[in-house]
C-alpha cells in the first residue's frame, strides 16, 4: 500500500498531463467545452425548478428563493458526481492502447476523469455565483464550509470511479449498469427535494452518502445554516471508506488490466 | 548498483484460452452453474497454456541482449512481464534502474492535440519530467523532421510522421535499461538510420538494452548476447552469432508440396562449406548447395533452380542447371537425382533463404517447389552494408596542402560500400 502510495506520488506529473488532456480535449473549441460544463447542470437545476414548481402547486406553498438557491446548489455537485463516475467507468477502455501497452499506476485514469470533471464544477460554479448573487441569497460564515464538503465529494467520487473503471474493463455491461444507476440516482437523492419534506422519515435518505454533503452544501449557502455535524462524519466517513477499497480494489486487478483487453 | 541490470528468475506465465467472461450477464449465470457442476471447473483447467515457461536470464549493465524466435514463441509476453505490464505466474524479475519500453512508441498520443502537446503528454506517460521534456523539445522536433507541422494536430499527420514523432520523443528518454521491441521499422530508410544510430548512441552512453526482434540482421548488428525462445521455452542462451545460428538451424525446414502426386519430388536440400554441413559464412566463401530428386514416374527435360532471396523476400539471386549448361535431363521411375550448386557468396551481411525449383524446361510445367529450403546467414568482418559485397580496399588516402586557397579533401570510404564521398 505504502510503495503504491509512493508510486503514485512519482507519477503526479502524468496525472496532471493526463487531466490536462482530458480537459484541453473536452475544451478544444472552447464555446462547446464551456457549454459542455454549464449545460447539465443548467438542465439540473431547470428540471429541478419545474418539479419544486410542481410541489409547491399541491402543497399551496409558494415558491420561495431559497428554495431555487438549494437547487440549485445542489445540482451542480449531482452533475459532478454523474460526470466523474460516468467519465472514470470508460477512462481505462478508453486508454486501451496506454493501458495494456505501457507501464504506470493505472489508477491516474479515472483519477484525472474525477479531476476534469472538477474542473468542469469549477467553471460552472462561477455561473452559479453569478445567479446567486442575482436572487439575492446573501452569505454568511458558514460558507467555509464548502471546500471540506466538496472534498468530501471529490473523495467519493475519486472512490466510486476507481471501483466502476476496473469493473468496467473486465465485464462490459457495467458501464450500461451504471448509466442506468446515474439515471434513477437523482430521485434517491434529495437533489430535488428537502430531505426536511419527508419529516422523520428522512433519515432514510441520509444513508445515501451523498444526500448529507448536498444538504450540507444547501445548509451554509441557501440557509446560512450550519450542515448536521453528525451526518457529515458519516458521509466522510463513508468517503474515505469508498477511497481506501476503491483503491486497494483497482489495485489487486491492476496486473490483469492487459490480459482482459 | 550491482553489474546487473536486468533478471529474470524461472519466470512462467499462463493464459486461458477459450472464453472468458466478459459481461456480469454471462459471468452470473455460470457461477451459480458451476457451483453444481464440479467437472466444467476441471475442464476449464485443461484450457489454459504456458505462454512461458521457466524463462532466466541475466542482462549485465551496459549490454545489448537479444530475444529471438518465431511467432507465438513468448517474445511479448516476456517483453510485457519486463516492463510491468503483466506479472508473471511465477517466478521473479528484477530490474535495476530507470526502464523504459520502446513498445508501442505511439501509444501515448492523442488525435485532438498537436504534435507539441503531444510531445508533452508521450514524454511524460514514458516517465520523463516537464521539464526534462522542455530541455529537449527542440532536440526531439528536430529528430523527428516535421518542425513545419509541430503545431498541427497529429490527426492530420500521414501514418509515417506519426511514428516518427513517437520514436523521436521515445528516443530522448534517457533510459538506463532500454527495451525494445521491433520498432525500428519506422519510416523511411534515412529515418530507420537516424534511429539505428540513435540505438547505438544509447547503447554507447552505457545504457542496457533488451532488443526482441524478428530482424536477424539488427540483433546480429546490436546485441551481444541473445537468447532464443521455441513455445516459450528456453532453447539456446549465449552469444548472439550462436544463437541466431541456432535459430536459423531451426527454422525453414519444412517442405509445403504434396510429395505424392507430383511425378518428381525434391527430398532433400542440405547447405554446406568446405567443413560440412552449415548455415553461418562469411562474405566471399563458397557455399555448396546439394539437392536431391526423386522421380515417381518416368520425367523429361527436367532443370533445377535455384532461387535466393534475402529476408524481405528480395530476389537477389537466380540460376537454374539449364542455364548453366546442364539442363534436360530425363529422370526414368524410381530414380533418384543429386545435384550440387557451388556458390561464391559475394553478398554483403544478411539472412538468406535459398529456394529450389523442378520443372519441366519446355513446358515450363512446375512439378516440385521448395521455398525457404534452408536459411543462411551471411556476415562480414568489416560490416559491409547493402545488397552486394565489392570487397572494397582504400588505396588512397590522403590530405593535400591548400595550393590556392581551397582545401581538397577527398577520400575514399570503404564502409559504404565502395562507393566515392567528396566532403
Amino acid at each position: 500500500m505504502k510503495e503504491e502510495l509512493k508510486e503514485l506520488y512519482k507519477y503526479r506529473g502524468l496525472l496532471y498531463m493526463i487531466t490536462y488532456r482530458d480537459i484541453k480535449v473536452r475544451y478544444k473549441q472552447s464555446v462547446m467545452g464551456f457549454l459542455w460544463a454549464i449545460l447539465m447542470p443548467v438542465l439540473i437545476v431547470m428540471s429541478g425548478i419545474i418539479v419544486r414548481y410542481a410541489y409547491g402547486l399541491a402543497a399551496h406553498v409558494p415558491l420561495r428563493t431559497a428554495d431555487i438557491a438549494s437547487v440549485a446548489v445542489k445540482s451542480l455537485p449531482w452533475a459532478f458526481l454523474v460526470s466523474s463516475i460516468r467519465f472514470s467507468c470508460n477512462s481505462l477502455i478508453n486508454n486501451q492502447n496506454l493501458v495494456t501497452k505501457i507501464y504506470f499506476p493505472k489508477e491516474i485514469f479515472p483519477m484525472a476523469a474525477v479531476l476534469a470533471s472538477l474542473f468542469d464544477l469549477f467553471v460552472a460554479s462561477g455561473a452559479l455565483v453569478i445567479f446567486l448573487l442575482v436572487i439575492h441569497t446573501g452569505w454568511s460564515a458558514y460558507l467555509v464550509w464548502i471546500p471540506l464538503l466538496v472534498v468530501t465529494m471529490v473523495l467519493l467520487a475519486t472512490g466510486i470511479g476507481m471501483i466502476v473503471a476496473a469493473a468496467s474493463l473486465f465485464f462490459r455491461d457495467v458501464k450500461f449498469i451504471v448509466e442506468v444507476l446515474l439515471t434513477f440516482g437523482i430521485f434517491f437523492t434529495p437533489v430535488f427535494f428537502e430531505v426536511s419534506m419527508f419529516g422523520d422519515k428522512g433519515k432514510w435518505l441520509l444513508l445515501n452518502p451523498v444526500g448529507p454533503i448536498l444538504e450540507g452544501l444547501s445548509a451554509c449557502i441557501a440557509r446560512h445554516q450550519s450542515p448536521d455535524l453528525s451526518w457529515f462524519a458519516y458521509s466522510l466517513g463513508f468517503a474515505l471508506f469508498a477511497l481506501l477499497g476503491g483503491f486497494v480494489f483497482f489495485k489487486h486487478l491492476e496486473p490483469a488490466f492487459a490480459e482482459s483487453v | 548498483m550491482s553489474d546487473v541490470a536486468l533478471r529474470m528468475e524461472h519466470v512462467y506465465k499462463k493464459f486461458r484460452k477459450g472464453e472468458i467472461y466478459n459481461s456480469l450477464r454471462d459471468l452470473l449465470p455460470a457461477l451459480t452453474g458451476r457451483m453444481f457442476q464440479q467437472r466444467e471447473l476441471r475442464e476449464n483447467d485443461k484450457r489454459e497454456f504456458w505462454a512461458l515457461q521457466d524463462l532466466s536470464f541475466e542482462v549485465k549493465r551496459g549490454e545489448a541482449f537479444g530475444i529471438i524466435g518465431q511467432n507465438g514463441a513468448g517474445k511479448s509476453t516476456a517483453l510485457k512481464i519486463l516492463s510491468r505490464i503483466m506479472k508473471p505466474t511465477k517466478g521473479c524479475m528484477v530490474v535495476d534502474g530507470r526502464l523504459s519500453a520502446l513498445i508501442e512508441v505511439t501509444a501515448g498520443f492523442h488525435q485532438d492535440l498537436t504534435g507539441r502537446e503531444n510531445i508533452f503528454l508521450h514524454g511524460t506517460i514514458l516517465g520523463m519530467t516537464k521539464r526534462e521534456i522542455e530541455s529537449k523539445l527542440d532536440q526531439i522536433i528536430a529528430f523527428s523532421g516535421i518542425e513545419e507541422f509541430i503545431d498541427t494536430p497529429v490527426k492530420r499527420y500521414s501514418t509515417g510522421m506519426f511514428a516518427r514523432l513517437g520514436f523521436s520523443v521515445a528516443a530522448h528518454v534517457d533510459p538506463e535499461v532500454l527495451i525494445v521491441d521491433e520498432v525500428l521499422s519506422v519510416g523511411d530508410y534515412v529515418f530507420q538510420r537516424k534511429c539505428v544510430d540513435r540505438m547505438k548512441e544509447v547503447i554507447r552512453g552505457g545504457a542496457t538494452v533488451l532488443f526482441v526482434s524478428h530482424n536477424l540482421r539488427s540483433v546480429a548488428e546490436f546485441c551481444q548476447r541473445a537468447l532464443l525462445l521455441d513455445k516459450g521455452r528456453t532453447v539456446s542462451v549465449g552469444s548472439a552469432q550462436e544463437v541466431i545460428a541456432a535459430y536459423l538451424n531451426r527454422s525453414g525446414r519444412e517442405h509445403a508440396t504434396d510429395a505424392n502426386s507430383s511425378p518428381v519430388s525434391i527430398s532433400k536440400v542440405t547447405v554446406r562449406s568446405e567443413s560440412g554441413e552449415c548455415c553461418q559464412f562469411q562474405s566471399g566463401q563458397k557455399a555448396w548447395i546439394d539437392v536431391e530428386l526423386i522421380a515417381r514416374s518416368r520425367c523429361s527435360k527436367l532443370s533445377v533452380s535455384l532461387y535466393i532471396r534475402d529476408e524481405y523476400s528480395t530476389l537477389v539471386f537466380n540460376t537454374s542447371t539449364e542455364r548453366l549448361g546442364h539442363g534436360n535431363f530425363t529422370l526414368e521411375e524410381g530414380e533418384a537425382f543429386l545435384c550440387t550448386f557451388e556458390l561464391q557468396l559475394n553478398m554483403a551481411t544478411g539472412i538468406f533463404h535459398p529456394s529450389i525449383l523442378v520443372y519441366r524446361y519446355d513446358t515450363q510445367t512446375e512439378y516440385d517447389r521448395w521455398e525457404t529450403a534452408a536459411t543462411i546467414y551471411v556476415g562480414s568482418p568489416d560490416d559491409v552494408q547493402g545488397f552486394v559485397h565489392c570487397f572494397p580496399k582504400v588505396v588512397r588516402h590522403e590530405i593535400r596542402a591548400a595550393s590556392d586557397g581551397r582545401l581538397t579533401a577527398i577520400a575514399l570510404d570503404a564502409s559504404r560500400g565502395g562507393k566515392c564521398s567528396a566532403e
